[in-house]
């Protein structure tokens, strides 16, 4: 049986059946990890994955795990501590580090029977739209190995679009699940803030971090959340009162919901080929019994400088403790302690994570603060009652992920603002903690992979989820696989 | 010229919860280095705070008792520099909205009473210690002190000279030990002060200001200020200037030096801490709070001379400690009658406190065990003497008076039979001086007397013994 081609609940519930071995499904996702063909991979835990394999098989044969992902494979991005395996957030600071302790996702996938595979590449420290921050290089598109897989979750969206695990755990600051998940053919969700503990994420902006599932199809996806979302007596930001139980979605129901289109998100800057499949996936709604509404989305302007002040005003509070003497890098032979703090920070970290660092050191300093980083969360405020307004009237917003689809490694890498610029339409989510889900909806002229997501209010996550489903029912985008594989 | 010295003080006082402020690790002094640690308070990535409630507790209670306006809506900072004490490079604490605002201390020089204003005590952690004195001259750090609960207290500039700061601090650190929220010890470093210090011709506008850190007893203050005030006035007498600075005192060099000027001063980039939601205390919380609020110090005082006809210096004495009040109180809720209770602490408990160089805050004597003893010497079944012998053995190992009086047979000989059976044995034994006695020779009743109380041993009631000696010489005299 060919593991790839099965969807994960699809797999679980063969080797619930017996049909095939917890081992083979681990030995099948580790094979395609080792050849590691899009560099997706940064570590593969081989030998502890065996172990757990056939654990969780005598668990499963015992009948004492009950859950619809038992046996399998999953792949974490690499800001995911995982007790006593490497966890780099691709940077040369981070190298040689190795977490004490679990993240509470960690833990609640062990409690569902699944099995950590690997760590996964990513834009250093979830800095980067392309994965090209990567200190470890540059994370291949599945549908075209010249280009970029999108950041920063790169290699989780390139792992899971390519099949080589069937589900990868990512990151969303400002679109990091997103927007990899548009450009390499992927389904992803980003929950709510406060939906799923955020204990063990190396902190990128504590304010704007939230981990989400990867998949190939959204009841895959809705799935993982399930077993991952939940209150966390670790994480007080973690808000929801139980974990997510969402119903299965086999059935085809007419989502007959009210849908905002942002008419300004598809004017100018925007390719042509994502305006038509975006607004093609609309009309799809449609059809599908929806009503869908234009209207004009407020503060458009405002949306990135405030994401990137507010981002970077926390990540140079976030990366400080990579002193160099704890753990991390650590450059030898500095002699005073200001030139250990210099040499291991500059050598230790990348070109972008210095520039965000010096970015938010600067808006924070005394004379700034009011001018920058005052005047970014007031904005934030704005958009948070913007988006509150508008779920008066809709039930959910259809927007493109990105103005693009992937392009080529190295277009944009020398030029931040431009990169920058591609997170337009999915900062303000984060600005706002609200949830949304990435779905694929098609191809451009260049075969390449485009998408669309669903926004929704707090907690919205179920009617999100559904309004996929009914999509995903309907179209056949997301079963498509590069490499011409259906 | 005639200078006035301005003073502010800033005081943190660690907190004695049993846990520290964001993790579960013991908030406790001592220790081998790096054990009360986790991966939260070593900031490891990836780690979460999860705030202590009962450092909340604490902080209110700390603010109603001096008398602040507590906030409904409190939340915390962070504070960003980079040393190698502080694992995450940022501190958490709180600059935007404190927990207790606007409060004061009132105290007491040379009979003149004074308020001492409170700006604001805001909540934080401390950092760990850097341990320096490794071999090889390496410096180690020790993290065990990263995490554990502060109050920083911040008062208004309105000292006036050095009694004012060490009569504050003394109402202080009362306070805080009066309701259990720090134990003040200075000299481990749960009570720091610093002292923002400034001089000014009388009238004139407030000079420019110096910060003192690193003082670690009440001595060291009082030094510390002398030398800095008169620094001062040296500098602007010979026509020059202060420079606003962070100073750095060295107590066995008896001075002070720069640490950093203000235009390096750091700049620490406060922002919001995203990683803590506000905290919001409601009435009923700060009615809980009121009601457990234990009797202020000059409350107790009162008390004691009014219930207990202690005078005012005795009633002083034994509220100059929350563990010596507290000890005095435990003897007498075992029935130690409140005089003689109040004398034997003041007296002996203090001396042998003092010999034995413990300071109050590590005095542990069982108040029952004190109040068995003053029962006894107040019916006279044990003599003063003994009395000192067994309140030294309850405080230095614990005795249980009973047995050990019994043991030790110092539970007073009154039995008359015995005691004259004594005296006829003496006076059969030494019938020379006896006779030289009633010959008119009386010094010789002292011999006598002591060769009785020998025969009685120990516990032999020396009154009854006496009476009963002199009974006899006289009686057997009339006889012949």
């Amino acid at each position: 049986m060919m593991t790839h081609d099965l969807s994960a609940l699809e797999l679980s519930r063969a080797i619930c059946a017996g049909k095939l071995s917890v081992l083979e499904a681990v030995s099948a996702a580790i094979r395609l990890a080792r050849q590691n063909e899009h560099n997706a991979f940064l570590s593969v835990a081989e030998e502890s994955s065996v172990r757990r394999a056939k654990k969780v098989q005598e668990q499963i044969n015992a009948g004492e795990i009950h859950s619809p992902l038992a046996g399998v494979p999953i792949a974490l991005k690499d800001n995911i501590s995982a007790a006593g395996t490497k966890t780099t957030c691709a940077s040369k600071m981070l190298g040689g580090y190795t977490p004490v302790y679990n993240a509470t996702v960690v833990d609640k996938l062990e409690r569902a029977g699944m099995i950590v595979i690997g760590k996964l590449n990513m834009d250093e420290f979830a800095m980067g739209g392309s994965g090209e921050t990567s200190a470890f290089g540059t994370v291949l598109n599945p549908w075209d190995k010249s280009r970029v897989a999108g950041g920063s979750s790169a290699g989780s969206a390139a792992a899971a679009a390519s099949g080589e695990v069937p589900l990868a755990l990512g990151s969303d600051t400002g679109g990091s699940i997103r927007q990899p998940c548009s450009f390499c053919g992927a389904t992803g969700i980003k929950p709510t803030y406060g939906a799923v503990s955020r204990y063990g994420l190396i902190a990128y902006a504590s304010s704007l971090d939230q981990i989400g599932p990867i998949a190939m199809n959204i009841n895959d996806s809705a799935a993982l959340l399930s077993v991952i979302s939940g209150p966390d007596g670790k994480d007080s930001t973690c808000i929801i009162d139980k974990a997510f139980d969402f119903p299965g979605g086999e059935e085809n129901q007419s989502p007959g919901v009210k849908i905002g289109l942002p008419r300004n998100y598809f004017g100018d800057g925007i390719d042509e080929d994502v305006k038509i499949a975006v607004l093609a996936a609309a009309k799809e709604f449609e059809a599908a019994g929806a009503v869908v509404e234009e209207f004009d989305m407020p503060l458009t302007d405002y949306m990135i400088p405030a994401y990137y002040i507010i981002a970077c005003a926390e990540a140079s509070s976030n990366l400080s403790r990579y002193d160099g003497l704890k753990y991390g890098y650590r450059k030898d032979g500095a002699n005073t302690l200001v030139d250990v703090y210099r040499h291991s920070r500059s050598e230790g970290f990348g070109i972008e994570v210095k520039r965000r660092i010096m970015l938010g050191s600067f808006v924070l300093s005394s004379g700034y603060y009011d001018a920058y980083y005052k005047k970014a969360l007031q904005t934030r405020a704005l958009i948070k009652d913007a988006y509150s307004k508008l779920f008066e009237r809709f039930d959910m917003i259809l927007s493109p992920v990105a103005p693009t689809t992937a392009y080529k490694i190295g277009e944009n890498i020398d030029d931040p603002v431009k990169m920058y610029m591609g997170d337009i339409f999915t900062v303000s989510v984060n600005l706002a903690g609200l949830p949304a889900v990435s779905l694929p909806c098609g191809f451009d002229k260049e075969g390449l992979p485009v998408g669309f997501q669903l926004i929704g209010d707090f907690f919205a996550e179920e009617k999100l989820i559904r309004a996929a489903q009914v999509y995903q029912n309907l179209t056949d985008h997301h079963t498509k696989r590069p490499g011409g594989r259906c | 010229m005639k200078w006035e010295i301005v003073m502010g003080l800033e005081v943190h006082a660690e907190l004695s919860t049993k846990s520290k402020i964001f993790c579960g690790c013991k908030a406790a002094f001592g220790g081998e280095p790096n054990t009360y640690v986790c991966p939260v308070c070593c900031g490891m990535p990836g780690t979460l705070p999860m705030l202590n409630r009962a450092v909340i507790e604490y902080a209110i209670r700390t603010g109603l008792m001096l008398n602040c306006e507590i906030a409904r809506t409190c939340k915390f900072d962070r504070k960003n520099y980079f040393y190698p004490d502080l694992p995450k490079a940022y501190q958490v604490s709180q600059l935007y909205a404190p927990i207790c605002s606007g409060g004061f201390v009132e105290i007491e020089v040379n009979g003149q009473k004074k308020r001492i204003r409170i700006r604001e005590i805001h909540m934080e952690e401390d950092a760990g210690k850097l341990i320096h004195d490794s071999p090889g001259g390496k410096t180690r750090i020790d993290f065990n002190r990263a995490g554990v609960g502060l109050l920083e207290i911040v008062s208004e500039p309105d000292f006036r000279s050095k009694d004012e700061v060490l009569a504050y601090l003394a109402r202080l650190s009362e306070t805080l030990l009066y309701l259990g929220v720090s134990d003040c010890k200075m000299q481990e470093g749960s009570l720091r002060a610093d002292v923002n210090i400034s001089v000014r011709p009388f009238g004139e506008a407030l000079g420019v200001r110096t910060e003192m850190k690193n003082i670690n007893s009440l001595k060291a203050i009082g030094r510390a200020i002398e030398y800095e005030s008169a620094r001062q006035i040296e500098i602007l007498e010979n026509g020059g200037q202060i420079t606003q600075e962070t100073r750095r005192w060295d107590d066995e060099e008896g001075k002070s030096c720069g640490m950093r000027k203000k235009e390096n001063a750091w700049d620490y980039r406060y922002f919001p801490e995203p990683d803590l939601l506000p905290i919001f205390i409601d009435d009923k919380w700060l009615e809980r709070a009121r009601l457990t609020l234990p009797e202020p110090a000059h409350r107790k005082r009162e008390r004691y001379i009014c219930e207990y006809g202690l005078s005012e210096h005795e009633a002083f004495v034994l509220t100059g400690h929350k563990n010596i009040s507290d000890l005095f109180e435990n003897v007498l809720e075992h029935g130690g009658e409140p005089l003689e209770s109040a004398h034997l602490i003041m007296g002996e408990i203090m001396r042998l406190m003092n010999d034995s160089g413990t300071l109050p805050e590590d005095l542990s004597v069982d108040g029952r065990k004190l109040a068995i003893l003053v029962d006894l010497v107040l019916r006279s079944k044990i003599s003063r003497g003994a009395y000192k012998e067994a309140v030294l053995a309850v405080y230095a190992n614990d005795a249980e008076p009973e047995t050990y009086v019994a043991q030790q047979g110092l539970l007073m000989m009154s039995d008359g039979h015995i005691i004259s059976e004594a005296v006829d044995m003496v006076l059969a034994d030494y019938s020379d001086a006896v006779m030289d006695y009633r010959a008119g020779k009386i010094k010789v009743f002292g011999f006598l007397m002591g060769q009785v109380m020998k025969k009685l041993g120990r516990a032999g009631n020396p009154d009854l013994a006496q009476s009963a000696l002199k009974k006899a010489l006289d009686a057997e005299v009339g006889e012949g």
